[in-house]
């Protein structure tokens, strides 16, 4: 239902913004670079829009957010996407103004490995944020084995995994750890990569969940997406209402309505530890960088038409790739935005 | 000679496509020179602003901290160095032994099967031994080797701490396993262009076999034995893929040879894609220069090597 909402609107939209839609196809090669985690989804998107227009090639390199945000800085790319937002600094570094577009959802979940522990576990923020400061060590500390009545923990040390790639996904995760404890954000901070107080580091996700599944005793933190598309079992935690959920589809777009109501015009917000009791709390928006002027009007045409279709079919295919698709306030404020890209010189 | 001569001796000389060619050759051995000193300017030049804020310091700091933008290479140049070093020390003898086996003692239709797989094996991708690596070598080394290790040797600082599995003793065995078929392979070649007139005037003066191998051909063949050892350092010094899969990636020194640990390309290849601001790009790109100069120190070191001894054995020759 939700979908046809947004299908309506943006047909209805999309004639009045593309008069000479009909008369000129897009057209061209349009190169962009940037974000691994939405790269399935991406790519599913690029191929589809490239049936629907065979003229029109768009070619996508997942090298990474930072990289992403580097080249569309430098101008080398027609499109950047990012997992973490922009940082004002890096904003001000831009020659030309880029914009933020939210294409979907992703979450970031525990993973764990502990002899002789076979249930679901409860995480609570205050339990997550020691653990992964190496403040509590043992699997039977009070903190973790407080919601988890009934499941027998084992006095034995804890081992943390975490990435040793920079990623956006330690960006949500060290970013919802930094909402939830004041130590961590004074100690440890957010960024794509930290210095971390304890553990050993995975590269990718496969690394992460890869050692994990081998070590004894061991936690991690894995995209949704790859925990799901891999069957492995995830923890859930407790929200800001204070409530335990497992991330799902559901309690990520709950997170994302959560935060349409707060949603910043230029789009960049954290939907960590988000208000709303079904919200899961480890979630993020994951957004295309567009500059706000583009000079070659057949590529600025072929964008802005991409983005429109983005937002309406495009938002349909996320769900089956288990990404939680956007909320339709959110979906309504872009396609406002659309506006304010400058095709032409 | 004047010049219209020597010009009409250049055109000559033209002609017959000699002056030529050694001009073409002239021009593709700089290339090398010039590519290897553009290397090291680009990133001298890129590294400039981790450079101004840390210094010399930078070697000897031991913090990797990309949110307050503090960056030391110390654990990253101790991981190289310790998992090459464990490499060496299992895959030299390792190697040497069989590189004599298959030039010295082998029938030599035995010795040509197995070099074929010595030199598939050089052939495999690091990845693929990074894979071995953790899905093998690391569980063996968790339930089997580091545990046995400990109960023998386990008051050793070398040897305590938890059992892991990753860190620095697994990647220098990955390593080894990595660098063994290169050292093999080059050596055999040299252990067999020994004339067999050194072998056949030992074995004529009464020496056994054992001794003409260690006390003749060895000698005979030193240059080679340590041009293949520096050959298979230079890979183990810059191997990444494999390393990063079971180093454990934690930029730490420790004295334990079970710790986790991280190496110099590791690390680079590891942020240097997501790198988020200037000087965390800035103090990578800086490590890549420490690795390219260490490579060059190392290389520097072999040369002066072979040229003091092969002096020492022409004096004794």
């Amino acid at each position: 239902m939700l979908a046809t909402a947004v299908l309506a609107s943006a047909c209805s939209s999309s004639p009045a913004e593309h008069p000479t839609a009909t008369t000129s196809a897009p057209r061209g090669t349009i190169t962009g670079a940037g974000a691994t985690f939405p790269y399935p989804l991406y790519s599913k998107w690029f191929d589809d829009y490239h049936k629907r227009h065979p003229d029109v090639q768009i070619n996508y390199q997942s090298i990474g957010s930072g990289g992403g945000i580097r080249q569309v800085l430098a101008g080398t790319v027609d499109f950047g996407a990012t997992d973490g937002p922009m940082t004002d600094e890096q904003l001000a570094q831009a020659k030309v103004k880029i914009l933020h577009f939210p294409t979907v959802l992703g979450a970031v979940v525990p993973i764990y490995n502990i002899e002789g522990v076979t249930q679901e576990l409860k995480f609570t923020p205050a339990a997550l944020a020691g653990i992964f400061a190496g403040t509590v060590n043992k699997w039977n500390d009070p903190a973790i084995a407080g919601p988890n009545a009934g499941v027998k923990l084992p006095a034995s040390d804890i081992v943390v995994v975490h990435r040793s790639d920079a990623s956006g996904t330690t960006f949500v995760w060290t970013d919802y750890l930094s909402k939830v404890s004041d130590s961590w954000l004074s100690k440890i901070g957010r960024s794509t990569s930290v210095n971390w107080p304890v553990g050993l580091g995975g590269k990718g996700n496969e690394g992460v969940s890869g050692l994990v599944k081998q070590t004894p005793n061991a936690i991690g933190y894995v995209e949704l997406v790859y925990a799901v598309q891999n069957q492995f079992s995830y923890g859930s935690v407790q929200n800001a209402a204070g409530s335990f959920l497992k991330a799902d589809l559901a309690s990520v777009t709950a997170a994302a309505a959560s935060a349409a109501a707060i949603m910043p015009d230029d789009f960049r917000v954290s939907i960590t530890n988000a208000a709303g009791a079904n919200a899961y709390p480890i979630a993020t928006f994951t957004w295309l960088l567009i500059p706000e002027q583009i000079p070659d009007a057949a590529k600025g045409k072929t964008i802005v038409d991409f983005l429109g279709w983005m937002l309406a079919e495009g938002q349909q295919m996320a769900a089956p790739l288990t990404y939680a698709p956007l909320p339709k306030e959110v979906v309504a404020k872009e396609q406002q935005a659309i506006g304010k890209i400058r095709v032409g010189s | 000679m004047d010049s219209a001569f020597g010009m009409r001796g250049l055109i000559a000389r033209l002609r017959k496509g000699d002056e030529i060619a050694h001009l073409i050759a002239l021009l593709f051995a700089l290339t090398l020179g010039i590519i290897t000193v553009l290397i090291a300017m680009e990133l001298y030049r890129n590294s400039a602003l981790s450079r101004a804020k840390f210094g010399w310091a930078f070697l000897a700091t031991s913090i990797w901290d990309p949110v307050t933008e503090v960056f030391g290479a110390a654990p990253f140049i101790y991981g190289t160095l310790v998992t090459s070093a464990v490499a060496l020390a299992i895959a030299v003898p390792l190697g040497v032994g069989a590189a004599v086996f298959l030039a010295e003692l082998a029938p030599r239709r035995i010795s040509d099967a197995l070099t074929l797989l010595i030199e598939l094996l050089a052939a495999v991708p690091s990845v693929v031994y990074g894979l071995i690596g953790v899905a093998v070598v690391v569980p063996v080394m968790r339930q089997h080797i580091e545990p046995a290790l400990q109960r023998v040797a386990g008051s050793l600082p070398l040897f305590s701490g938890p059992a892991y599995g990753v860190g620095y003793l697994t990647a220098g065995i990955v390593l080894a396993i990595m660098i063994v078929p290169f050292i093999v392979s080059v050596l055999r070649e040299i252990l067999l262009a020994v004339p067999r007139d050194q072998r056949e005037a030992a074995l004529a003066l009464g020496a056994t076999r054992w001794e003409s191998t260690w006390g003749v051909v060895l000698p005979y063949a030193r240059l080679g034995v340590y041009g293949a050892v520096f050959l298979a350092l230079g890979r183990a010094l810059g191997e990444t893929m494999a390393v990063t899969m079971v180093i454990g990636n934690r930029p730490q020194i420790a004295a334990s040879l079970l710790a986790p640990g991280y190496s110099m390309a590791a690390v680079i290849a590891n942020e240097f894609t997501e790198a988020t601001g200037n000087m965390n790009l800035s103090a990578l790109i800086e490590i890549g220069l420490v690795l390219f100069l260490l490579t060059m120190i190392i290389n520097a070191f072999a040369r002066l090597l072979i040229l003091v001894t092969t002096r020492k054995g022409s004096v004794v020759a």
